[in-house]
């Protein structure tokens, strides 16, 4: 490392690397420098020239946000002539500002604001008119206020470098300049939101949270998003038992402030018209309200019965679950109801990929790689609308560290936009092309493979026995579904498998199979809706569906329990690079109960509840962490940050049924049975689709 | 067409093809002179030309008077990215109209210029980028490409020389700031002009982020004379450390307005009544502004300068672009701040606030004061926000606008309480506006 360079600030002398900006310099050292523009990992502007200090030996002051430290340089923030630049720049900002704080969200969490009453004038010389324009609405969710802004740039920026999507821009001259949206009177974008995010001021607001509420009357709760696999923390405000919105502006988290458009606003099923908030038991053919007791009993009194009798149990898990649910659902299913016939539906072949790497380790790519990492081999995958959030951390890494990416897939994906090579390829032949690519592959000095589900099975050992050949530094990463998929898998919801990739040594049927068996005597169904895709063979099986909504499974049970959401309880989920992280309870919604309560009541009322412990999320996690090798870190630490779990670094002698995976390959704006009840996701693509049916009958 | 005729005091270098029949021609280009300095500059190393430009003592003539030679040797020798010449021929500084004579009557110097400084750095790629307003001049400089290209002086083998350098023309699209060189460089990258963070300058990361040079049409047509007479003849046009000639642009009260090129340090007095004819209508001489609407105004006291970029320094003002504005004894000084101060606060592109809303703020500040709804507070507040925006902006536009104003209030200040109290403009009668 090259050496480090002394210069003095405000009369401390600090060292710092080479090449530090001065603003962040002073930043670490705990001196605010203010600034609009500036803003970490974007590109630099030096538009707002908030942060003009003075440096010693140079004529006029200079912006702290382009100015890199040099050796023996004196810089000062705090002398007359700075506090007089700042003072008058703020005066300049807020001649044309609407100041209409009594009634804009922002107010009271807003830069602007706070820039005023730390550094400004309270009085303004301006008495001349002040510009206006009508507010816009772009999108279902966005809207842009032109006269709060202050024209900083960061959503210009953080669209078009962070998500590469560069969906804004200036329109305009002078004091007339505004943002513009891509399709000039509407927006057409991921609709991340994260240009509302990153907004200082109340320029952009959220359709799902504009005058809803006032900053200081939220609670916030940090928890995680329970949509796609990635594992982004959400913050979400709370006002009493109501999720106001969903934000990540502390950058807690794998995350940091990314969030997509599920992440930020597909909460909001939670509160759902139709959500199932009173147990219901079929009764002449109908589904009919009762107490919880009548169900738990009912359910009860079935499951001993044809426990008694050793009958046929099918037992399906899902994919949104806590580790906590799943680790207690199994072990009930295992040792309460005797049978083995437990599975999920299974979205990418992490089996086999454990396997193939046995021997080795640090060779599963954890979030953080994937903006660490210099090159990435994408197969199969789009990862911008699967995987909103891996796609942001490669493209960082582009930015930042001039990443080469490669890509092999069947169909155009934005990574190609700055892709080293694109291969175009149908899934399942995707690693036929992978000899073309290697002497690229093996020139890199370390590389992180991210493949999709038509890599499954032996592709998967074939494609590690060609990433191990190339001699570098290779990580890999199996893509799966749901905010916990990759859980449901270490904590043996399938057949083949205990928790920690232990082999049952037993069979049973997959989901399919129980859905097809005529002799299955009873089907529980926990958080899933494997009846979507088509009716039960069995009439006469006894279904228990415990769910938010009265999903096509749910419809078909005899007893259907209200679960609660990802947001109304605690526990842990782990991510798609097998990061663990924990959920913590925002809300709280009537009537229903979490899955972990329903199940241990349910072995309560057979008189098992001993056999599986009490139903508390921390106690289950600590038997977790004894039994799931790989989950032995303390609960403090995950309330902390995110862990990656270490799984078998062994052999997994298991046929990972690569003929069961199959992915949803749910895009931006679906997820599931959770997506079908998200109000704002359905705004998003029927604002669309009417405008895209607007635009063929324009055309006809 | 020309706006005059030749001046006997005028020293015609880089003009004196003007008046040729058929200038724009590469005809009448070669019959004069035309292409023997590149012929000359073909035979020197870069070390040599770049030696002999700093010799000229050329300063270049967009406004900044920044030494050319010194630009050029800016450019790195070894670079694995390819190098650039961008003529700037985005000539719009209020009260400067010179580059589109240089180009309407003579293209061909420009051409032999911009391909001297291609040899001085080894580029073999120039662009002129012209004001979108200047479209007829596109086409002239197009078909005096076109023509140098058939004979041989541009392509792959300059003069048959083995040397390669191509030129394209490159429309702007009306936007003052783009005169500025990394507002220019964006926009003719195809993006909003604004400006760019600097440094890098555009010697080491310019066009395509590659090295460039960049100077002003009258700059580069400066090099061709250099090359044919040598520098020392150059430099001996001038003053001592600001060589050669100008096109000063005279506009405003006077009797015969134009182009006229005057060596560099001729007297602005004599500027005015010798060659400008003295003050139309014999009235009594207020104001100059002495290079362009950027520069602070000189009295009629001040203007006894010789005008070499140094000499106006001195006075506190600017050489700029070499664009004189003279303002008799009727015009409203409140009315040319206002003036001035409406042409910045629409070419301001809106990046820094600073400039954004300081240019507003003051042209409405400004309108209501010539309009007589002044308070004495608002004299001070001009000045002060002048001030405030003064050195704080992104680019120079914001200065272009400060600088101005802040003379206007100082040195005209009892104009300025004149229209105090409700009172009308005590210039309304004659008071027309100046010719900026």
């Amino acid at each position: 490392m090259a050496d480090l360079v002394k210069f003095t600030i405000d009369g401390r002398e600090i060292e710092t690397a080479p090449g530090t900006l001065v603003i962040e310099a002073a930043k670490k050292n705990g001196i605010e420098i203010p600034s609009f523009c500036y803003y970490e990992g974007l590109t630099l502007q030096a538009a707002c020239r908030m942060c003009l200090v003075e440096v010693e030996k140079m004529p006029k002051m200079q912006v702290a946000c382009t100015l890199p430290v040099g050796p023996g340089m004196v810089v000062r923030t705090d002398t007359e002539q700075v506090r007089k630049a700042r003072k008058s720049t703020l005066e300049f900002l807020l001649t044309n500002h609407p100041l209409d704080c009594p009634v804009c969200d922002k107010g009271g969490e807003c830069e602007l604001q706070d820039m005023v009453f730390r550094y400004g004038a309270g009085e303004s010389r301006f008495t001349e008119n002040k510009l206006h324009v009508d507010e816009q609405q772009w999108s279902p969710v966005v809207f842009y206020d032109g006269p709060r802004c202050i024209l900083c740039f960061r959503c210009v920026r953080a669209c078009e470098e962070g998500m590469g999507v560069a969906a804004l821009g200036v329109i305009n001259r002078g004091a007339m300049s505004l943002i513009a949206p891509n399709r000039g009177d509407h927006l057409e974008c991921d609709e991340c939101g994260q240009c509302i995010d990153i907004c200082p001021v109340g320029a952009l607001t959220s359709g799902a949270y504009r005058y809803q509420t006032r900053p200081w009357e939220m609670e916030h709760v940090g928890t995680i998003c329970t949509h796609c696999s990635d594992g982004c923390k959400t913050t979400l405000g709370v006002r009493g038992d109501e999720i106001m919105r969903g934000n990540n502006r502390d950058r807690s988290g794998v995350n940091g402030e990314f969030l997509c458009a599920k992440g930020r606003y597909a909460y909001d099923f939670y509160n759902h018209a139709e959500r199932i908030q009173t147990p219901m038991v079929r009764v002449g053919g109908k589904l009919e309200p009762v107490s919880w007791s009548k169900a738990l009993e009912l359910v009860a009194r079935k499951f001993g019965e044809i426990r008694s009798r050793s009958g046929e149990f099918g037992v399906i898990g899902s994919n949104h679950t806590t580790n906590e649910e799943n680790f207690y659902l199994q072990k009930f299913a295992r040792n309460g109801l005797n049978t083995n016939n437990i599975d999920h539906h299974r979205t990418g072949d992490v089996v086999t990929l454990i396997d193939a790497l046995s021997g080795t380790s640090g060779q599963l790519a954890t979030t953080q790689d994937l903006y660490d990492k210099k090159a990435f081999l994408i197969i199969g995958t789009d990862l911008a609308m699967e995987h909103p959030f891996l796609s942001y951390q490669i493209r960082a890494s582009f930015r930042h560290h001039a990443a080469h990416l490669y890509t092999i897939t069947a169909d155009k994906v934005r990574e190609e936009d700055y892709a080293v090579r694109t291969i175009r390829r149908n899934a399942g032949d995707e690693l036929g092309a992978l000899e073309d690519l290697r002497a690229n592959l093996a020139a890199e000095a370390e590389l992180v493979i991210i493949f999709g589900d038509s890599v499954k099975g032996d592709a998967v050992r074939k494609l590690v026995e060609f990433g191990q050949s190339l001699g570098n530094a290779v990580k890999y990463c199996a893509l799966v579904d749901y905010s916990n998929s990759r859980g449901a898998v270490d904590m043996g919801l399938t057949p083949e498998l205990l928790p920690g990739y232990h082999p049952s040594g037993a069979s049973g049927p997959s989901v399919k199979e129980m859905l097809a068996s005529q002799t299955l005597e009873a089907l529980w169904v926990v958080g899933a809706n494997p009846l979507k895709s088509g009716p039960m063979a069995s009439k006469k099986t006894f279904v228990v569906v415990q769910d938010m909504f009265l999903t096509e499974t749910a419809q078909r049970a005899d007893v259907v329990l209200p679960a609660a959401s990802a947001y109304e309880k605690n526990g842990t989920v782990t991510n798609v690079c097998g990061e663990v992280q924990r959920l913590t309870r925002a809300v709280s919604a009537i009537g229903v109960k979490t899955d972990l309560e329903i199940i241990g009541l349910i072995a309560k009322e057979m008189g098992l509840a001993a056999l599986v412990g009490p139903w508390v999320p921390d106690t289950v996690y600590g038997e977790i962490r004894k039994t799931v090798k790989g989950y032995n870190i303390p609960l403090a630490m995950l309330a902390v940050q995110a862990q990656q779990t270490a799984p078998v670094n062994g052999r997994v002698p298991v046929n990972s049924r690569p003929e069961l995976i199959q992915s949803a390959h749910d895009g931006l704006f679906t997820s599931g049975t959770l997506g079908r009840y998200s109000k704002i996701l359905h705004s998003v693509m029927e604002s669309r689709e009417s405008r895209s049916q607007q635009e063929e009958m324009a055309h006809s | 067409m020309l706006y005059n005729q030749p001046d006997p005091l005028e020293v015609k270098v880089l003009s004196r093809r003007f008046t040729l029949p058929n200038s724009q021609s590469i005809e009448t280009y070669l019959a004069n002179d035309g292409y023997k300095a590149l012929e000359k500059a073909l035979g020197l190393t870069q070390e040599q030309i770049i030696d002999e430009v700093k010799a000229s003592g050329l300063r270049g003539r967009g406004g900044a008077g920044f030494p050319t030679g010194l630009k050029w040797s800016f450019v790195p020798r070894q670079s694995p990215k390819p190098k650039y010449i961008m003529v700037n021929a985005d000539e719009s500084e209020p009260g400067t109209c010179k580059d589109r004579l240089l180009i309407e009557y003579d293209p061909h110097q420009l051409i032999e210029g911009v391909i001297i400084a291609g040899l001085a750095v080894g580029a073999q790629q120039g662009y002129v980028y012209i004001r979108g307003e200047y479209r007829y001049l596109i086409d002239v400089m197009d078909r005096a490409i076109d023509e140098a290209y058939a004979k041989g002086i541009l392509g792959d083998n300059v003069m048959g020389r083995g040397v390669k350098f191509h030129l394209a023309t490159h429309s702007g699209a009306g936007a003052y700031e783009c005169g500025e060189e990394s507002a220019l460089l964006e926009s003719f990258e195809g993006k909003r002009g604004n400006p760019r963070i600097r440094p890098p300058f555009p010697a080491v990361a310019g066009c395509y982020q590659s090295p460039t040079i960049l100077n002003n049409v009258e700059t580069f047509c400066a090099v061709p004379p250099i090359f044919l007479h040598g520098g020392a003849y150059f430099a001996g046009l001038g003053t001592p450390k600001n060589g050669g000639t100008r096109l000063f642009c005279l506009s405003g009260h006077i009797n015969k307005p134009g182009v006229y090129e005057l060596p560099m340090g001729f007297n602005l007095m004599r500027m005015i009544k010798e060659v400008g004819g003295g003050m139309r209508g014999g009235k009594k001489l207020k104001a100059v502004i002495p290079g362009g609407s950027s520069c602070p105004v000189l009295k009629a006291d001040e203007c006894d300068i010789a005008m070499d970029f140094d000499s106006v320094a001195a006075a506190k003002s600017m050489l700029g672009s070499g664009g004189v504005v003279v303002m008799d004894e009727d015009t409203c000084m409140v009315n040319a701040a206002l003036r001035i101060m409406k042409f910045y606060a629409h070419e301001s592109c809106g990046w820094c606030i600073p400039c954004r809303e300081g240019t507003t703020w003051l042209k409405k500040l400004l309108t209501r004061f010539h309009e007589g709804m002044g308070q004495r507070s608002d004299i001070v507040l001009i000045g002060d926000l002048s001030k405030n925006m003064l050195g704080r902006t992104f680019c120079p536009l914001g200065d272009a606008a400060a600088m101005p104003t802040i003379a206007f209030v100082e040195k005209f200040q009892d104009e300025f309480e004149a229209h105090l109290d409700g009172r009308p403009c005590p210039f309304e009668k004659s008071s027309r506006l100046v010719a900026v």
